[in-house]
């Protein structure tokens, strides 16, 4: 079984396969901010990872603006700061 | 696994709802949470014409495909921001995503048009690099949405975002920001009304969803954003999702509900200190916009490699360079 991470890439080879919520809990995975994806295809916890499988594991969290807030205020508090 | 509703093999679990579901129900589900949260929110009538602000990452994506399944008139807005292979490589997916479904792009370069990027703009006028950036979207997005007529500009903003937006204004109890935390911003003078109609889903629905429609998205992060609070935030809230699941969900829901209002400014005051801004008309609470000024001393520098010593030389010398004190 191959398994990619992305984000930075990282690549793993197990000799056999194993249901997907093993492999996160092996990768130290919190399954929330990923997804998994066997062979092309979305697949969810309880699936057995064939022993062939081409798994690539994607994180979910991406960083975004960290500027809250909308834009008259935001406006308004830095003028008055 | 299987599906909650047609008892078929599932792709994915979502345990907030404690169900399973296959690809065709997973994306109704999509579609569902996202009308319930447009009509919750009053976010939009039948019809109406919406500017997507499109970053080429997931979320706008999804946003804008599932706008368009729900029958709304969308147009997409990308902005070149000039980070690097980041923005280039951002900018061929919402091009590619727009070709292939025949949709609207409209493209704004900011170095072109405002003679400045984000990296090169950001250090010149020593902001951060989001505060720049974010300044700089903010500005362009409402002019856009404003010159082109629409109804709404809508943002993907997903739950985990207002999650980790409403976690971070809380630790410093950023009463301001936490007033203006909402799904909706109505329409005021010299600004157009701002909604994020993924208000009720979760980032990685939004990744799944993509994956299932087959919409190629940006993978890699903005490097500006590498290693900022936003995304430790996220984390952490993960972590309380995977002992309880639902959590970040009641957070934000339970805030609007039950704490938001408590937070609430006047849009009132704030409208009555506002004023055409003296060079490009938009409201602002001080002579020149933000907006503005930024762009001023952001243009100052070229945005060419130079060594430190001679940017801050060219800093200094630039026309309009302003002797205040970094505010970012
Ligand atoms: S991470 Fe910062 S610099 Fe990058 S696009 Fe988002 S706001 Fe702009
Ligand atoms: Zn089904
Ligand atoms: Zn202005």
């Amino acid at each position: 079984m191959k398994v990619t991470l992305r984000n930075p890439t990282r690549e793993f080879e197990y000799d056999h396969g194993m249901s997907v919520q093993k492999l996160l809990n092996k990768l130290e995975l919190n399954r929330e901010s990923v997804l998994v994806i066997a062979d092309g295809a979305l697949v969810p916890g309880d699936v057995r990872l064939a022993d062939d499988a081409n798994v690539e594991i994607r994180s979910v969290i991406s960083g975004g603006s960290v500027i809250s807030g909308g834009s008259v205020i935001s406006e308004a508090v830095e003028a008055g700061r | 696994m299987k599906c909650r509703v047609c008892r078929e093999p599932a792709i994915i679990d979502i345990r907030r709802h404690n169900a399973n579901f296959c690809t065709e129900h997973f994306l109704r589900l999509c579609r569902d949470q996202t009308a319930k949260a447009i009509k919750e929110f009053d976010m939009l009538d039948e019809g109406d014409r919406v500017l997507v602000a499109v970053s080429g990452g997931k979320d706008s994506l999804a946003l804008w495909d599932i706008l368009i399944e729900l029958g709304y008139q969308a147009d997409g807005l990308y902005i070149g921001l000039g980070i690097g292979d980041y923005s280039d490589e951002s900018g061929d997916f919402a091009r590619d995503f727009a070709r292939q479904r025949d949709l609207k792009l409209i493209e704004v370069d900011l170095l072109r048009e405002y003679g400045y990027d984000v990296p090169h703009g950001s250090r010149a006028a020593k902001r951060a690099p989001c505060s720049a950036c974010g300044l700089s979207k903010r500005h362009i997005f409402d002019k856009a949405a404003l010159d082109g007529g629409y109804d709404a500009l809508a943002t993907g903003h997903n739950l985990d975002d207002e999650a980790a937006v409403l976690f971070g204004n809380t630790l410093r109890w950023q009463v301001d920001y936490l007033g203006r935390q909402h799904p909706v911003l109505p329409a005021r003078s010299g600004f157009p009304k701002k909604i994020k109609p993924l208000i009720r889903l979760y980032e990685r629905e939004m990744a799944a969803y993509c994956v299932l429609q087959n919409i190629d998205y940006i993978l890699e992060e903005c490097p500006m954003a590498v290693g900022n609070k936003h995304i430790a935030y996220k984390e952490a809230l993960n972590q309380i999702e995977l002992q309880s699941p639902g959590s970040k969900l009641d957070f934000v829901f339970g805030f609007f509900a039950r704490a938001a209002e408590r937070f609430a400014s006047s849009d009132a005051a704030i409208d009555d200190v506002l004023a055409p801004c003296t060079t490009c008309g938009a409201p602002t609470p001080s002579g020149e916009c933000a907006f503005c000024r930024l762009a001023e001393r952001a243009t100052a520098a070229q945005p060419v490699r130079l060594s430190p010593r001679r940017e801050k030389t060219s800093v200094r010398s630039g026309p309009s360079t302003p002797s205040e004190p970094d505010r970012a």
